[in-house]
């Protein structure tokens, strides 16, 4: 039991519970918050098994910009403050959703756990090696993700700019 | 530490784009011990801490030298101690909480803004290594192989001391500041992190004290120069200074984000404003302007003496307080910009221009290193390969014939808007208007008679 097995342990167990707090708080806010919790925990996951790169970028791009933007949208539409009861579910909706969660975690555990051999060396990559890697072996799947976010956000703008046929609102005219 | 290790992974590893550097941390932190770091931290704080209350009088007085004012000058010697005094009368007022307020979230707003300022500086470099207590150390606290990135995470988690003081004030204006301003920093974000990445480029690293050592012949500021320029317009924006101070307009929104603090927690605001403005001065200086080495002509003194122990901080404080004189400069000069202005500015030339001068630089870069052809003019010593002159003239024709064209529009545009009537009916739009130079209003019998006013008055009959 080394610090950096103490230290994994701890931010596994902190981003767990910031995630079921995220999906079970009645503060919509505070679930956005959670959320960021949770991300900055698993960052840190990374930062203790040596990728800083990863780390930061997933700081940089999931703290930094995705959950800023949920929070953004967030507040221009309500920024309730206090609890909300009107997206509040059934007691069978939540079951079920709880089923499915712990479902897809089990699966996700029995894959996972057996290939979790021996110790994990911890080994710190060079930013060259990484960028080799990133745009030699993996090139395609990461052109081809970037086309994917492009088409999404091209299909934002369509959706968002498209003639709705009468729905009497203002806001569908381009 | 992490320099070690990532020094035995050396052999497998061939350097990027022919940087000069390896891409890892040049300094080396081997000789630090736990305590050292400690030490280090506080003498980084307490430099922050100092430089705050120095630059808040500084701030003052030369404004108010600039507005032709003396500047507070009661407290002290030159008034150097008015900003201790306005902190012990903030200290002192009344904590108000509003009652609508989500109470942790408001008391943890401020923290994160305040804290979330003084991460960054741990990674600058402030000098070359020194001996402090018997152990021979660099003065920066920590450095990465992505050191610089780390300044641009944290500044993105400072964000969200400006949204949550917004959203948790439970109030109006507050909540209308912390959107504008969230918008505006993830904007001026991306335009910032761009600029950065022709820098990278340049000195093939991520790591600050990389960065410096790559700037030991040429400070960067020389070839990535338009990648300065639009840094220092963006962190102008990210440290939310006039003139892109909107997210606390005080004519539209009272006081933006922080409407509803008082007390040691506005405090906290304003002291997070003054080292994050340090902060981005500091990185301006690492990644452009050779970081705590010596100016060019100095440097050359008695081989390089001046660029050797404590002397770097001297270096680094000088380049630092320039920054902060720009930004005194700005706040003195400029009003403020209007917000869709400001964006247009942000998202349709920045973010555009810095993409195309970082494809630009890649070009450079891999002419440079040969990858575009071999034959080399060999002028003065050294030895410069035709494709990277032949990819600056390309350059240099483009930048003409583009500013050629636009002045050509701007001409076009200015002799159509230099024809102007000579007599103008100051009503015509619906609100008064007051004439140009050179104009006439019409008089109010015959403006009675023009079709605008009838119409009006019919509407109103």
């Amino acid at each position: 039991m080394t610090a950096y097995d103490i230290a994994f342990a701890a931010l596994g167990v902190v981003a767990t519970g910031a995630a079921l707090l995220a999906v079970t708080t009645r503060h919509l806010v505070h679930s956005a918050l959670w959320l960021v919790v949770t991300l900055g925990a698993v960052a840190g996951c990374f930062l203790v098994l040596g990728a800083e790169f990863v780390a930061l970028v997933q700081l940089l791009v999931y703290v930094g910009a995705i959950v800023v933007l949920v929070l953004f949208a967030l507040m221009l539409t309500r920024a309730p403050i206090g609890p909300s009861s009107e997206h509040t579910t059934s007691l069978a909706h939540r079951g079920l959703a709880a089923l499915v969660g712990a479902g897809t975690a089990t699966l996700l555990l029995a894959v996972l756990l057996p290939l979790a051999g021996g110790p994990v060396d911890r080994r710190e990559v060079a930013s060259g090696q990484l960028a080799r890697d990133l745009f030699g072996t993996w090139v395609w799947p990461f052109e081809l993700l970037s086309v994917l976010l492009l088409g999404a956000l091209v299909a934002a703008f369509a959706v968002s700019r498209a003639v709705r046929p009468d729905t009497g609102s203002a806001g569908g005219t381009p | 530490m992490s320099a070690l290790h990532a020094l035995a992974a050396l052999p497998a590893y061939v350097p990027m784009i022919g940087g000069s550097g390896t891409g890892n941390p040049t300094a080396d932190f081997s000789d630090t011990p736990w305590w050292l770091s400690l030490a280090k931290a506080l003498l980084i704080f307490v430099y922050l801490l100092v430089s705050t209350l120095l630059v808040i009088w500084f701030e003052r007085r030369v404004i108010g030298r600039m507005q032709q004012r003396p500047g507070p000058n009661r407290t002290g010697p030159f008034g150097l101690l008015q900003t201790l005094a306005d902190g012990v009368k903030l200290a002192l007022k009344e904590d108000l909480t509003p009652k609508n307020a989500d109470k942790i979230v408001f008391m943890a707003a401020p923290a994160i803004a305040g804290a979330a300022a003084f991460v960054s500086f741990a990674i600058m470099p402030l000098g070359p290594s020194v001996w402090m207590f018997g152990h021979l150390t660099p003065l920066q606290l920590t450095d990465l192989p992505v050191a610089v990135l780390l300044v641009l995470a944290v500044a993105g988690v400072g964000v969200y001391g400006i949204v949550l003081a917004g959203w948790s004030s439970g109030s109006t204006y507050p909540l209308l500041g912390g959107l504008r301003s969230t918008a505006q920093v993830i904007s001026y974000e991306i335009a910032m992190g761009l600029s950065l990445v022709a820098v990278f480029l340049y000195s093939g690293s991520m790591s600050t004290s990389g960065i410096v050592a790559a700037q030991k012949s040429l400070w960067h500021i020389v070839p990535a120069f338009l990648s300065f320029f639009i840094y220092v317009i963006t962190m102008v924006g990210e440290t939310n200074r006039l003139p892109f101070d909107l997210a606390e307009g005080e004519g539209e929104l009272t006081g933006g984000f922080h409407t509803e603090y008082s007390s040691l927690k506005f405090a906290m605001f304003f002291l997070g404003e003054y080292v994050n403005m340090f902060t981005v001065a500091a990185l301006a200086t690492t990644m452009f302007l050779g970081g705590w080495q010596a100016p060019p002509g100095i440097s050359a003194i008695n081989d390089g003496m001046f660029n050797h122990g404590w002397w770097g901080i001297l270096w680094f404080t000088i380049k630092l307080w320039i920054f902060m004189f720009f930004f005194v400069w700005l706040r003195g000069s400029l009003p403020r910009t209007r917000y869709d202005q400001f964006m247009r500015f942000g998202w349709k030339f920045l973010i555009p221009v810095t993409l195309g001068w970082v494809v630009l630089v890649a070009f450079i870069r891999g002419a440079n290193n040969g990858w575009l052809g071999d034959a080399k003019l060999h002028i003065l010593g050294r030895e410069i390969p035709y494709s990277t002159l032949a990819l600056i003239v390309v350059v240099a024709a483009t930048a003409l014939l583009a500013t050629w064209i636009w002045e050509g529009k701007q001409e076009a545009k200015a002799a159509e808007s230099g024809i102007r009537p000579d007599e103008v009916d100051p009503y015509a739009g619906g609100f008064p208007v007051p004439p140009l130079p050179g104009q006439r209003l019409r008089e109010p019998a015959a403006t009675a008679a023009t079709p605008t006013l009838t119409s009006k008055e019919d509407q109103h009959g």
